[in-house]
């Protein structure tokens, strides 16, 4: 399959001269730069999967101690959750303005993002520092040793989105929106809504499981 | 190949709408307001009788399932079309992995547990 082929061919083309079928040469960087990262994101997944699987084996196991319905307090989850949902949304419409090169707009979005995002881990660390203060930290079961795991590794992430977005703000103030940075804010925007998603497995795993009536 | 035809032949990627920027914005508005609904409905089936008790955590879970594809498609913008390919089997080789993960070590231990002395 030729490029003189792929030119002669109008409208309609065949399905085996796209790209990644073999035919049409290389992807763009973009594509492959997002695809590697995708791949990232999934073993990241894999990772919290085991995180997961630990909980879900080790949630019975209070020793005696506070069961999940007498520490969680679903009104925070609840906030905690439409925090973050919010944020994977205004950091979607900020990926939609560097697209469209509007760095002011973009800026606005990230700015949202990472109120809402600080948001969430503050009240997050306000939950583990109540839990810690009436006995239920880490070492006291099998169950909150799981359950600090699981969830402080996600605030680990967040807190980590965070870090990497005021960094990628200041490289747009620098730099500007080029080819480039635009890579890293696209490979950012995945890995936050990546985060929003193992958020979905914790609430409904953790919280909402262990408090059901 | 530097023109509008250039489109066609592109792969997709993850996190990104090859549609118009008003497409664009609908489909991370509308992700939002399924995902807002989907989340009031599981907290709202947890703490209530709506449905069977029993059956509480399996609509918890077709519920987060739900809610988890509205995210893949709304806001990662992994659809079902042609050029998508890649992205959907690295996807579907990432939920069998995590399936074997958890489902396997649920099964074992439930059944190590079982066989435990008293």
């Amino acid at each position: 399959m030729t490029i003189a082929t792929i030119e002669t061919v109008p409208t309609g083309v065949p399905m085996e001269l796209a790209r990644g079928r073999g035919g049409g040469g290389p992807a763009p960087k973009r594509i492959v730069v997002a695809y590697g990262f995708w791949i990232f994101i999934l073993s990241d997944i894999v990772m919290f999967s085991g995180l997961f699987a630990a909980y879900a084996v080790l949630a019975g196991n209070t020793a005696g101690g506070p069961t999940g319905r007498e520490l969680f307090n679903l009104r925070n989850v609840f906030i905690e959750t439409m925090c973050l949902l919010f944020s994977s949304y205004t950091c979607g419409l900020g990926a939609l303005s560097a697209e469209r090169r509007q760095p002011g707009r973009f800026l606005v979005f990230a700015a949202l993002t990472f109120v809402l995002g600080a948001a969430f881990l503050a009240i997050e660390a306000s939950e583990f520092a109540g839990m810690v203060e009436k006995g239920a930290g880490p070492g006291r079961s099998g169950f909150l040793s799981a359950f600090f795991t699981l969830v402080g590794t996600h605030g680990v992430h967040v807190t980590s989105g965070l870090i990497w977005l005021i960094y990628l703000v200041a490289q747009v103030i620098v730099k500007g929106l080029r080819a480039a940075v635009l890579r890293r804010l696209l490979c950012w925007s995945l890995f936050w809504h990546a985060l929003d998603i193992v958020w979905v497995g914790v609430f409904t795993l953790v919280y909402l499981m262990g408090d059901f009536r | 190949m530097t023109d509008g035809r250039d489109r066609v032949f592109d792969d997709r990627t993850p996190g990104v709408e090859h549609q118009e920027s008003t497409a664009n914005f609908l489909s991370y508005t509308a992700g939002l307001g399924l995902a807002i609904l989907l989340t009031i409905v599981s907290f709202v089936v947890s703490q209530t009788h709506l449905l069977w008790p029993p059956g509480i955590p399996v609509g918890l879970l077709v519920l987060a399932f739900a809610q988890i594809g509205v995210h893949l498609v709304f806001f990662l913008h992994l659809g079902s079309g042609s050029d998508n390919t890649n992205n959907i089997l690295a996807l579907a080789f990432g939920v069998l992995i995590v399936f074997l993960i958890i489902a396997g070590s649920i099964w074992i231990t439930t059944n190590l547990y079982e066989n435990m002395m008293p």
